[in-house]
């Protein structure tokens, strides 16, 4: 690991201009993956600003019925909090979902989102990858690729977005908020992870420099209804290889609203905008939900080794989308 | 800030080593440490606090559970530095004097180990996970986790999940979930729970030899 330097900071400000506008620095939260990826060379920060005490631990209701929960709020927290639990359960099963006990305690919710993808050709130094190293190649295409995107990918980079959290929050259309040194800024996380075209390195739209200090969620009574599902290779303790967040109003057998987001099938979360726009109205029927999945799935585009993706998210999403009704109508 | 706050922050900025002071069971203890030291290799190559285990070291196995200020983590991707202020808890530091802690206690007499190498973190694991369900705290398998739903019934498939971050390649999970079962049942006055009793192994190990 190359050495780096270490300050702690106090204050929102003072995070902000001790990184400046240093490339080689990074803010320390959990650490559950910076940390990781410095010990295999991934990362080589010269000096690391550490923000764990920084005063955005709390989740508080916002005036118009919504959350904001801070950056540094932990997972185990995030997923505690009874207002999440009530209001987005879906939010609380998809924290609950990831990683162990252990690493919730540590991993806040603003390195959740900032997390790097966990594919093989990335986190191995020895192996080309564009979005560890520009320009190098994409191994993944050609070669070990059954986990990784179905949706929104290009020939440059095919990685998935590791997080459960992020998924759920993507759902509920969730905003981040962030503080640069020229002042606060947010970005609606629908659009804070950029396309993957041919730039892969460019992960975010976060501004360098910025640190980010929240997520705001809206209120939405339809979140109240929700539900996470994730599959992986194994019961607990795995990274997804298909997930869904799902949220669902139906009224007098109609779709009154509905959200879907789906996870480890793109280099983000993949908001299911085709599924929700065939959803609206519409009855709330078998058929409707296989017309809604389908609809979000053709313009999945498989590798060799991951077309059972496009079976899993097409089951995940009827199986989901029908548990939700049959629980709205009992 | 005064101004030898700002000069130490400076000096923090240029060096990658620092002296810091950490509170491990009860006891300070200062040294200096290179940025890149693990609260693990501190621990056990500087402290001789041998008792917290090194596994995987990436955080994927949890030999090197302890506690931070209560809560469970893994020392292996907690740098020192970053440790400072914190209270840590070793296995070393569970038992008060000769009498060991409710968790170790049921592991010894549950035989909740066979090789012992993952032991320490299963326990300060089993330790942190008990208190989080007796906090309400719901997991990835509580079928309702809405506040109303109350808290989920510790079953053997409540303390499985939970225990999921804590690898054991002996293989001794089923005598883990029993002695995990009856501490939380111990600290909780109540009965172990029904279905901790897992393939037709009784909870008394005394029992059945």
């Amino acid at each position: 690991m190359r050495e780096f330097g270490y300050q702690r900071a106090s204050d929102v400000a003072g995070a902000v201009a001790l990184l400046g506008a240093d490339p080689d620095t990074r803010f320390l939260g959990g650490g559950t993956n910076l940390v990781d990826l410095m010990k295999t060379g991934v990362e080589r920060p010269a000096r690391l600003v550490d923000i764990r005490e920084l005063p955005l631990g709390e989740i508080e209701s916002t005036a118009d019925g919504g959350l904001r929960i801070g950056a540094t709020v932990t997972n185990g927290d995030l997923a505690a909090h009874p207002e999440v639990r009530r209001r987005y359960p879906a939010l609380a099963q998809a924290v609950l979902a990831g990683a162990s006990g252990q690493l919730r305690n540590m991993a806040t919710v603003g390195g959740n989102l900032l997390q790097r993808t966990r594919c093989g050709y990335f986190t191995d130094v020895t192996k080309p990858c564009n979005k560890r190293l520009p320009g190098s190649g994409c191994p993944a295409v050609t070669g070990d690729h059954h986990n990784h995107a179905i949706l929104g990918a290009s020939e440059n980079c095919v990685a998935v977005h590791p997080s459960d959290m992020a998924v759920a929050l993507t759902a509920f259309d969730a905003v981040v908020h962030y503080e640069t040194a020229d002042g606060p800024g947010e970005s609606p996380l629908g659009e804070f992870y950029l396309p993957v075209g041919d730039t892969p390195h460019r992960e975010t739209a976060l501004p360098p420099g910025a640190l980010i200090t929240g997520v705001t969620l809206p209120p939405a009574p339809v979140a109240a209804h929700s539900r996470y599902r994730k599959v992986r290779e194994r019961a607990s303790y795995a990274f997804a290889i298909g997930s869904v967040a799902a949220a669902l109003d139906v009224r007098d057998g109609v779709v009154h609203d509905v959200r879907l987001a789906l996870g480890a099938v793109a280099s983000r979360p993949w908001r299911a905008g085709a599924a929700e726009r065939v959803l609206a109205g519409a009855p709330a029927t078998t058929d409707s939900w296989t017309a809604a999945a389908d609809a979000e799935l053709a313009a999945a585009r498989p590798l060799p080794h991951n077309g059972y993706k496009v079976t899993l998210m097409r089951n995940l999403m009827v199986a989901e989308l029908t548990r939700l009704a049959e629980e709205a109508a009992r | 800030m005064s101004a030898l706050a700002t000069r130490k922050k400076l000096l923090m900025a240029l060096s990658t080593s620092s002296v810091i002071t950490l509170k491990i069971n009860g006891e300070k203890h200062t040294l200096p440490v290179d940025h890149r030291t693990t609260l693990l290799d501190a621990l056990r190559e500087r402290l001789d606090l041998t008792g917290t285990k090194k596994g995987c070291d990436q955080g994927q196995c949890g030999a090197c559970t302890v506690l931070l200020d209560g809560r469970r983590g893994v020392a292996c991707l907690q740098l020192a530095v970053a440790a400072e202020g914190r209270e840590i808890t070793t296995v070393e530091g569970l038992a008060d004097g000769e009498r060991l802690h409710p968790v170790q206690q049921a592991f010894l007499d549950l035989d909740g180990f066979q090789c012992g190498y993952c032991t320490p973190g299963q326990i300060c694991s089993a330790i942190g996970a008990i208190e989080e369900h007796a906090a309400g705290w719901p997991s990835a398998v509580t079928d309702d986790v809405r506040p109303e739903a109350g808290p989920p019934p510790l079953s053997a498939d409540e303390i499985r999940e939970r225990m999921s971050g804590n690898l054991c390649r002996c293989g001794a999970y089923n005598s883990i979930v029993q002695a995990v079962a009856r501490a939380a049942g111990a600290a909780s006055g109540t009965d172990p729970v029904p279905g901790a009793s897992v393939h037709g192994v009784t909870d008394s190990k005394e029992t059945v030899a």
